[in-house]
């Protein structure tokens, strides 16, 4: 049996066999279905919405959360990182202003300056002042570059017209990421001259890293054109190109969304920095910061999950619990008709017989008395061959009115059984008496009955209807299963405890293992396509048992049927009946 | 011994007719009627040793009529005649038909004549 054999519902494989008013009300499949999917349905809509809407939220809040994250922390970075190079500028900004060009192009005096300057900011490398010719007037630090004129450079002609410069960082020739940082002071005929100071980057890098330290994801700076000045570690190094598009101009801080050179998501955050060519950049990998969101999303889902394998266990057992108790009602409600059904019919079937053997038995009656009378008279004639001739005439007509007589008589009985309650009555004589309805068909099919009741067996209470209802059924059964030639054995045996044993035994097909602990079922048959309704064993043993008696089976396919009904000597049911038995 | 005096009552004339002609013949004197009126006038004008009915009569049950005919001749036998049922089914229960013998149409005419005469032979 395989498992889906082992847990299909009764009503699973249901077919209805019978026809108008037997008929199964229900499609149970297709209530157990819909059923199923409506409440199952129902219940989890909501639940599933609720899931969506709350994984919604979540992801938005996240989302939202993840950004005014990345937009603070550069925001405050772009303020360090400003006024790192602010500082430095207003710082060579008042020195311009405080020293007039006698003072600072005294090279002793500059290099006062450079060494106070790196003691109290740090990061400046060399000083150089040039008068607005591009000439230099005088140089302080290491590497001693003299004599050299800027006028043609880019940066020199910016400091003259805005009065101030901040460079990209680059490489040069001290071989040193450093900037450029100039300042201008006064005009061109009152002694006015340009301070240059080089910083080193690395001082600004290391900032950044302090800054970066702590929160995920990478800080580095970039120029307008996409050129790397600090170094980063996934997007390029250090004068390199960005791996990424250069993000579009904006006065504020601002976050937006893309995609990295290997396909991931990524957060950016930017800010260009005033005054200066640089841009900020932070860049935090979109799947790290979502993976605690991950985890709110994967509880989502397992409280989704869950919730709808418990709906559907929930749906499905109650679902198949109430139709099965559907199916139940229902077949005991067409079995009941069925039994309804059987009780009028032979009830009807024994008024017939009744009033037809009582309309036959007068005239008989009239006929056996006109020839009694006839034998009478010819007794009294004179010995002739006429006489002898009439007398056997009239014999035979008398035998005829005998054996009608008979069958009459076993048709009131057979009729009297639907009203007659319990009675003590000779088992043997209710088995003759349905046998003799046999009697023909079985010599017709050359079928041998032999009846063997034990001598010891005595009159038993019981309900002669039912129990003649009991044999002709399992007689009927038998010889269904018959082959012509059969035989049909019925013995009756005295048990212990004041009970009879009563054994129809046949030699017929027999009946198949799988299907014996089913005959005795409502609507088992297999003989539906036969006309059978599958309700002959079932009404049997439901009589068998009104009777106070036990019915049970033993098969072999192929070598016949054994049914033994055990009764009762003196049932307990029926005792109180009121007899509903009429005469006349 | 004066003969036998047998009123039988059946709405069946023909049977009826021919039972009382045969058992006359066995030297009973028999009488016949087809329905009770006629059977409680035919007990006054004169004395019968047994009365044979049938169960069933028209407008009227034999038990009915037998309760009737007692009071007019407390002195007389039954015999039941029925075209219903066995012997089997009168018995365990104390019904008229018990109480009487009940013979079952048709009826066999030696069953009957000694019936008649068992019954007369019993009470006398």
């Amino acid at each position: 049996m395989s498992f889906w054999e082992r847990i299909k519902p009764e009503f699973w494989g249901h077919h209805d066999v019978a026809a108008g008013l037997h008929r199964h009300l229900f499609n149970l499949r297709r209530i157990w279905f819909l059923s199923i999917v409506l409440t199952a349905g129902a219940a989890i809509i909501p639940v599933f919405f609720l899931a969506a809407i709350d994984y919604r939220v979540t992801l938005t809040s996240f989302e939202s959360e993840n950004i005014m994250r990345t937009s603070r922390l550069v925001s405050n970075t772009r303020r360090t990182v400003s006024f790192f190079i602010l500082e430095r500028q207003y710082a060579l900004q008042f020195l311009v202003r405080d020293n007039p060009l006698e003072t600072i192009g005294n090279k002793p005096r500059l290099d006062a300056i450079l060494k106070n300057l790196t003691e109290s900011f740090g990061g400046f490398t060399d000083l150089e002042v040039i008068d607005f010719n591009g000439s230099q007037i005088a140089y302080s630090g290491p590497y001693g570059v003299t004599g050299v004129n800027y006028i043609e450079q880019s940066w020199f002609k910016e400091v003259l017209t805005h009065g101030n410069y901040v460079s990209d960082i680059f490489m040069g020739f001290r071989m040193n990421p450093h900037m450029l940082v100039a300042v201008k002071q006064g005009a061109e005929n009152h002694n006015g001259y340009i301070l240059r100071a080089t910083l080193e980057a690395s001082q600004f890098h290391e900032e950044l890293q302090h800054i970066e330290s702590g929160s995920i994801g990478e800080m580095f700076i970039i120029n307008h054109d996409g050129v790397l000045q600090t170094p980063s570690e996934r997007f390029g190094s250090l004068f390199g190109q960005l791996a990424l598009e250069v993000p579009k101009y904006s006065e504020s801080t601002r976050v937006t969304e893309t995609t990295g050179p290997d396909g991931e998501a990524l957060l950016v955050g930017y800010a260009y920095l005033e005054n200066t060519p640089f841009i900020l950049m932070a860049i935090r990998d979109k799947a790290f910061l979502m993976s605690a969101w991950q985890e709110a999303r994967q509880k989502i889902i397992l409280y989704l999950v869950g919730s709808i394998a418990i709906i559907l266990i929930v749906v499905l057992v109650v679902s198949t619990y109430l139709v099965s108790k559907i199916h139940t009602a229902d077949q005991s409600r067409v079995a009941a008709l069925h039994k309804v059904e059987y009780i009028n019919k032979m009830a009807s079937l024994g008024r017939l017989s009744a009033g037809v053997a009582h309309e036959i038995n007068n005239p008989l009656a009239i006929i056996n008395e006109k020839t009694g009378l006839m034998k009478d008279l010819l007794g009294q004639m004179e010995e002739s061959p006429l006489r002898i001739r009439m007398m056997t005439l009239v014999e035979a007509v008398l035998q005829s009115v005998d054996r009608c007589s008979r069958i009459t008589r076993r048709l009131l009985n057979f009729a009297r059984q639907s009203d007659v309650a319990f009675n003590i009555i000779d088992i043997g004589a209710v088995i003759d008496n349905v046998t003799g309805f046999l009697q023909k068909d079985a010599e017709n099919r050359n079928i041998q009955i032999e009846i063997d009741i034990a001598p010891d067996i005595p009159l038993i209470r019981s309900d002669r209807g039912k129990l003649e209802q009991i044999f002709l059924n399992l007689m009927n059964n038998a010889f269904a299963a018959l082959a012509d030639g059969g035989h049909l054995n019925i013995k009756v045996r005295k048990l212990s405890g004041k009970k009879i044993r009563i054994l129809v035994i046949d030699d017929g097909c027999g009946i198949l293992a799988e299907d014996l602990p089913r005959v005795f079922e409502p609507f088992f048959s297999t003989r539906t396509r036969q006309g059978g309704t599958g309700l002959g064993l079932s009404i049997t043993k439901g009589l068998a048992e009104e009777i106070g008696g036990t019915i049970s089976v033993e098969s072999k396919p192929g070598e016949g049927t054994r049914f033994s009904i055990t009764l009762p000597f003196n049932p307990d049911v029926g005792k109180n009946e009121t007899d509903a038995s009429t005469h006349g | 011994m004066k003969p036998m005096q047998v009123l039988m009552v059946d709405d069946e004339e023909e049977l009826v007719v021919t039972l009382a002609e045969r058992l006359e013949l066995r030297g009973i004197n028999a009488d016949w009627v087809t329905t009770a009126e006629a059977a409680c006038e035919k007990l006054k004008e004169r004395k019968y040793d047994v009365a044979i009915l049938d169960v069933k009569l028209p407008r009227i049950s034999g038990f009915d009529l037998q309760r009737k005919m007692v009071q007019l001749a407390p002195e007389m036998n039954f015999i039941f005649m029925t075209g219903h049922g066995a012997p089997g089914g009168f018995t365990g229960k104390n019904t008229d038909a018990d109480l009487y013998d009940c013979l079952i149409k048709p009826v066999d005419i030696d069953v009957l004549v000694a019936k008649i005469r068992e019954i007369t032979g019993r009470s006398k």
